[in-house]
């Protein structure tokens, strides 16, 4: 099976504190994979590099059936090739309506041109309106995103990218802060995504990584520790002495 | 813009209306129709408030909206007034060139014109040939498309250096300062080509008008009242979209806009060039009116006090900046034309003239420390829409973003 996305020798310096060190990575096209780590270990400045905010010293990262090198491009076209990325923290557009964040994350022309003269067509209505009841918000369309519970923000979130269709969905700890039947509903939702695309999840929680039942990627200072199902690395010496065994 | 547009907007409406009112009762009370209430001046001062209304719309869609604090958008305004004023002034001398040569023995050829229209024109700085940038100033149509290429242009390519190495926040703010001062520099310089310090003058005279300034002034009033109309409703319908939501987003945070793909830079110089564009027709019917440019007038001081106006009557609501330049200017006219009774206060006596900057600097700080949604904030106090309680979280990371105290339920 041919890789989307490999991420191959990378390593980044941040003031001479070396946060990724000498880090690969593959993933299918339709694959779903948890990274875990402990606190530090890198797993948000993997994204960072992935999606072209952070450019790494040295390294290569190629994406897609032609290999095409990310590292030259800017986010925005890392973007329209089909990455999509979920942050940490819930970052939605907290002045808009619910409905104006997912309309703008729903696959559409990107251009300034393009988009003074678009007119929200029925599909796309439609479209905003299946992902609403998706997430759970289809009462809350018309309210502004900035009154939402933290939960909600996450599934907003959640919401927007699954609106730009993705091929690759990097999620940040997208459990945080919600209920445990949230939690349930959220693995679904990922599991459901990854039967048609690449699903990276960042997660801290164990349970929550069990239930999506997929390889797992241990980081650890940089790099990758272990690799395999979630038995077989919580079985690696060193993976507990580091993460579990805390 | 279709009728529904309207119908979703009705503070658009409501503010052309107003401002249809507003154009007619002055028209009706002006010297041009005889009833004398509003003198020939005050029709122009209403006139050139209402070119300095639709400058402060560009600033709120560039700053209230997108988040660019620009201190450089009195530069287009200039320009804009400088492009007009060129062909108004070739022109002119051209006809009374015509004139006194007209009783020539011998009819005078083309280039001996020409000449004579460069001597009038550049006789105050020592020089009789018209540079090259006056190449289009005979022809009206052709000038007109200066107004809008020339700081078009400059927003452009100013915008396009400063946006793709991703210069934001204060550091924007100073390199658009610093562009308003090197243009106001270069101009003052007689080698410019548009006068030095003398700028260009009489253009109040439109050429081969007879119609007297009472019925000029009125022209105008109505034709930046026009202007202004037209203004307003295509930013509303450039903010009320998907566009507005994009632009509000890269305000607030403009990096989760580049994650969903949005090249936040050619949309920051999409809004830049568009608000330079309106700057500069604002300038080209402002300068008409106030009959003078110089050099003076695209100081960077000017932008600022640009800023502070939309400041002043609310930002990211295009009624805000319209109502702050309107007031704000109109006030600083009453103060500064020596018309407002001096305060003796028995050891020093405060003469308005002098004094009024200092008012206005304090009421800047006051309205933005107590009341960061300016006058337009009292529209919702009107219609009960307080700003929710964030607990001090502003609405995004970025510099320009909404504030808490900006928001609206
Ligand atoms: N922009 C930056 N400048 C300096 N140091 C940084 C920067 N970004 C990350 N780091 C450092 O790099 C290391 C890895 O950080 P990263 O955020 O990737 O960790 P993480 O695995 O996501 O941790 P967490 O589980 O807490 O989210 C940390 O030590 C962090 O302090
Ligand atoms: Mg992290």
């Amino acid at each position: 099976m041919s890789n989307l996305l490999e991420v191959s020798g990378v390593s980044v310096t941040f003031d001479g504190y070396r946060a990724i060190r000498n880090l690969s990575f593959q993933i299918g096209s339709a694959e779903l994979r948890a990274i875990i780590g402990p606190n530090g270990a890198g797993k948000t400045t993997f994204m960072d590099i992935v999606t072209g905010k952070t450019r790494p010293d040295e390294g290569r990262v190629t994406w897609g059936e032609r290999s095409i090198n990310l590292l030259k491009m800017n986010e925005a076209r890392i973007a329209q090739e089909g990455i999509g990325r979920k942050f940490q923290r819930p970052t939605v557009f907290e002045d808009q309506t619910v409905f104006a964040n997912l309309l703008m994350a729903v696959r559409n022309p990107r251009g300034s041109f393009a988009c003074l003269f678009y007119r929200p067509t029925a599909k796309d209505r439609t479209r905003v309106e299946e992902l609403a009841s998706e997430i759970g918000l289809s009462d809350a369309l018309s309210r502004k995103s900035g009154e939402l519970s933290h939960g909600q923000k996450q599934w907003l979130e959640i919401g927007m990218l699954l609106a730009q269709e993705p091929r690759l969905l990097l999620v940040d700890e997208p459990a945080a802060g919600m209920t445990l039947a949230e939690r349930e509903h959220t693995t679904d939702l990922l599991k459901e995504a990854a039967k048609t695309r690449a699903v990276v999840v960042v997660e801290h929680d164990m349970e929550f990584v069990r239930r999506l039942d997929c390889k797992v990627t241990v980081l650890h200072e940089g790099s990758v520790l272990a690799e395999g199902s979630l038995d077989h690395v919580t079985a690696n010496p060193q993976v507990i002495e580091v993460y579990l065994g805390r | 813009m279709s009728r529904s547009f309207l119908l979703r907007n009705p503070s658009v409406l409501i503010f052309l209306a107003a401002l249809a009112i507003f154009t007619l009762s002055v028209t009706l009370l002006s010297e041009a129709f005889g009833s004398d209430v509003i003198s020939t001046s005050f029709v122009k001062t209403l006139g050139k408030t209402l070119c300095l209304c639709l400058v402060a719309l560009a600033m709120d869609l560039v700053w209230g909206y997108c988040g660019i604090l620009s201190l450089g958008h009195f530069a287009f305004f200039g320009l804009g007034g400088y492009m007009i004023g060129m062909w108004l002034m070739y022109a002119r001398t051209e006809l009374i060139v015509a004139d006194s040569l007209a009783n020539a023995a011998i009819p005078p050829t083309d280039q001996e014109v020409v000449d004579a229209i460069g001597t009038q024109i550049f006789g105050v700085v020592g020089s009789s040939d018209f540079p090259p940038i006056w190449a289009f100033a005979h022809s009206l149509p052709l000038q007109l498309l200066m107004v809008l290429l020339v700081p078009g242009l400059l927003a452009l390519v100013f915008g396009w250096l400063a946006f793709r190495s991703r210069v934001t926040g204060v550091y924007l703010s100073i390199l658009t300062q610093a562009m308003t001062l090197a243009l106001s520099l270069y101009l003052f310089q007689n080698e410019s080509g548009l006068r030095g310090n003398n700028g260009l003058s009489g253009l109040q005279n439109l050429p081969g008008v007879t119609a007297s300034q009472a019925v000029v002034s009125i022209w105008f009033l109505w034709a930046s009242a026009f202007a202004l109309g037209v203004g307003y409703v295509v930013s509303a319908w450039v903010v009320s979209g998907k566009f507005g939501s994009v632009i509000r987003g890269i305000r607030d945070d403009e990096a989760r806009v580049r994650f969903l793909g949005y090249s936040v830079e050619g949309y920051k110089l999409f809004i830049f060039t568009f608000t330079a564009i309106i700057a500069a027709i604002a300038g080209a019917l402002y300068y008409p009116q106030a009959g003078i440019i110089n050099p003076g007038e695209v100081a960077p001081i000017a932008s600022i006090y640009l800023a502070v106006w939309v400041a002043i009557g609310g930002r990211g609501r295009l009624y805000g900046a319209v109502i702050g330049a309107a007031f704000v200017s109109l006030v600083s006219t009453w103060f500064t034309g020596g018309q407002v009774p001096s305060v003796p206060l028995g050891f020093y006596t405060i003469d308005w003239v002098d004094w009024w900057l200092v008012l206005l600097g304090l009421s800047f700080v006051l309205v933005t420390l107590l009341a960061p949604k300016g006058i337009g904030g009292l529209f919702d106090l009107i219609s009960g829409r307080l700003a929710p309680n964030r607990h001090g979280a502003d609405y995004g990371p970025d510099k320009g973003s909404l504030q808490e105290e900006e928001g609206r339920g």
